[in-house]
């Protein structure tokens, strides 16, 4: 973890940007901002797609679409519910895991909420908050955006235990998988985004306020 | 874990012939309690937003005199706009006070309008309300649904008045939407003054208006 974190302070002292900011937890808001720029740039390309397939996919199959990869994603959120002590919601997601992948054929219809069992929201940042692990400084990656350096830590250990990326066999499948899933999330962002807008003066602040804002009510639950 | 073995039971029971829900109605309150209100309120307006095809096509006039018309009149826009300035609320004189309420308004409008017609298409849970009598502040807590995720929080807190009860800020996902603007208000008063903070907001309404005929 510690060499993780020179990595990190190596990619911020090469880019010449130390302590730049003025908000007490965005020390590198220079470089923040720069990567910031870079990452609307990608996404005017990746946005015009998310927008076609949001207009192209009726809403049930996005409801399949969602519920299959949300399925997938409990058993992880199982694991950090356990993790963070929090047994029976542990024991929940386990149960839901069970009910979507029988009766919700493999996890397209989500009974388990219909149920009651709840759908909860897990990783292992949120992990390591729950710990008692600092946040540490603002970050603004590209192409994953927004983390926390303790969260960019938890996201990396989030992509290496990901289901989907670990069918070896069959790249087609798993490539699609990945695109489709990268699409929905990006398509899911279109609804925020609407708000964003009337709600920001400068986006960059905005987008800084909600990811810590959002992030330390996440680890409390109160999201 | 009790509640985990009733949720595992709880389709079961589903199966029995469900009691006619007219409780509910049988209770007439002299002044309607702020959980129904949030209720009553979202439910009349997202019926209209999902039935009006003027709406949904984009008419963004119409749905901000919606708005207007159902739901600011449950808000407390001079509560709002003092929480959002922060400190520096108490500086204002009142015909500043007065203006910066209007133009926070404006702009609370188009963001509540540009939300609704975001989320219609999401069903919204309710969730029961612990209220005692003598209570004076409250958290209404309600949750919009998405498939394959865990519910967004959506929470109103409200004050009550002589003429029922206002809301005072709302929070989506834990993060407050009256504290979201008060980091922009409070850098640009530090910056301009009110002054500046009042053109700030004057020069936003009119690009969002400009960009959202």
């Amino acid at each position: 973890m510690k060499r993780f974190f020179c990595v990190i302070c190596v990619a911020l002292g090469l880019s010449g940007c130390a302590a730049t900011g003025t908000h007490p937890d965005d020390p590198y808001e220079g470089f923040n901002r720069a990567m910031f720029s870079i990452n609307e740039g990608l996404d005017t390309v990746v946005k015009p797609v998310a927008e076609g397939y949001e207009t192209l996919t009726p809403l049930p199959i996005r409801v399949v679409i969602g519920n299959f990869f949300g399925n997938i994603g409990d058993v992880w959120i199982s694991v950090n519910n356990f993790l963070q002590g929090k047994v029976e919601a542990g024991f929940s997601d386990i149960g839901r895991v069970l009910v979507n992948s029988t009766f919700g054929f493999c996890g397209i219809f989500d009974f388990a909420s219909e149920m009651g069992l709840e759908k909860h929201s897990e990783d292992f940042g949120q992990t390591l908050g729950v710990w008692g692990v600092d946040s540490g400084p603002y970050l603004f990656w590209p192409v994953i955006g927004p983390r926390t350096a303790r969260d960019t830590f938890g996201w990396g250990v989030d992509f290496a235990v990901d289901p989907v990326r670990r069918i070896r066999h069959d790249n087609a499948t798993r490539n699609t998988l990945i695109g489709v899933r990268t699409l929905e999330g990006r398509a899911r962002l279109l609804q925020a985004e609407k708000v964003l807008d009337s709600a920001s003066f400068d986006k960059y602040n905005t987008i800084r306020n909600l990811y810590l804002n959002g992030r330390a009510a996440a680890i409390k639950d109160e999201d | 874990m009790k509640s985990l073995c009733i949720k595992l039971l709880l389709p079961f029971f589903m199966l029995l012939p469900s009691v006619p829900a007219f409780a509910d109605d049988l209770l007439v309150f002299a002044k309607e309690s702020p959980d129904a209100l949030v209720k009553r309120v979202t439910d009349e307006v997202l019926e209209i937003v999902r039935q009006d095809k003027e709406i949904q096509s984009g008419n963004t006039k119409k749905i901000l005199e919606l708005v207007e018309a159902k739901v600011f009149p449950h808000f407390d826009f001079d509560h709002m706009t003092a929480l959002a300035v922060g400190r520096d609320w108490s500086r204002a004189t009142p015909e500043q006070k007065k203006r910066l309420a209007d133009e926070f308004h404006i702009l609370l409008v188009r963001t509540y309008s540009n939300a609704l017609t975001a989320y219609r298409d999401q069903g919204i849970r309710y969730r029961a309300l612990k209220l005692a009598p003598e209570d004076t502040e409250t958290l209404v807590r309600t949750e919009i649904l998405q498939p394959g995720s865990k519910p967004i929080a959506l929470n109103y807190s409200l004050e009550k008045h002589d003429d029922g009860w206002k809301v005072f800020d709302v929070a989506v996902a834990g993060v407050s939407l009256v504290g979201n603007y008060r980091d922009a208000f409070s850098t640009e008063v530090r910056a301009n003054g009110i002054d500046g903070l009042l053109k700030m907001l004057v020069d936003k309404n009119k690009q969002l208006e400009a960009s959202q005929k």
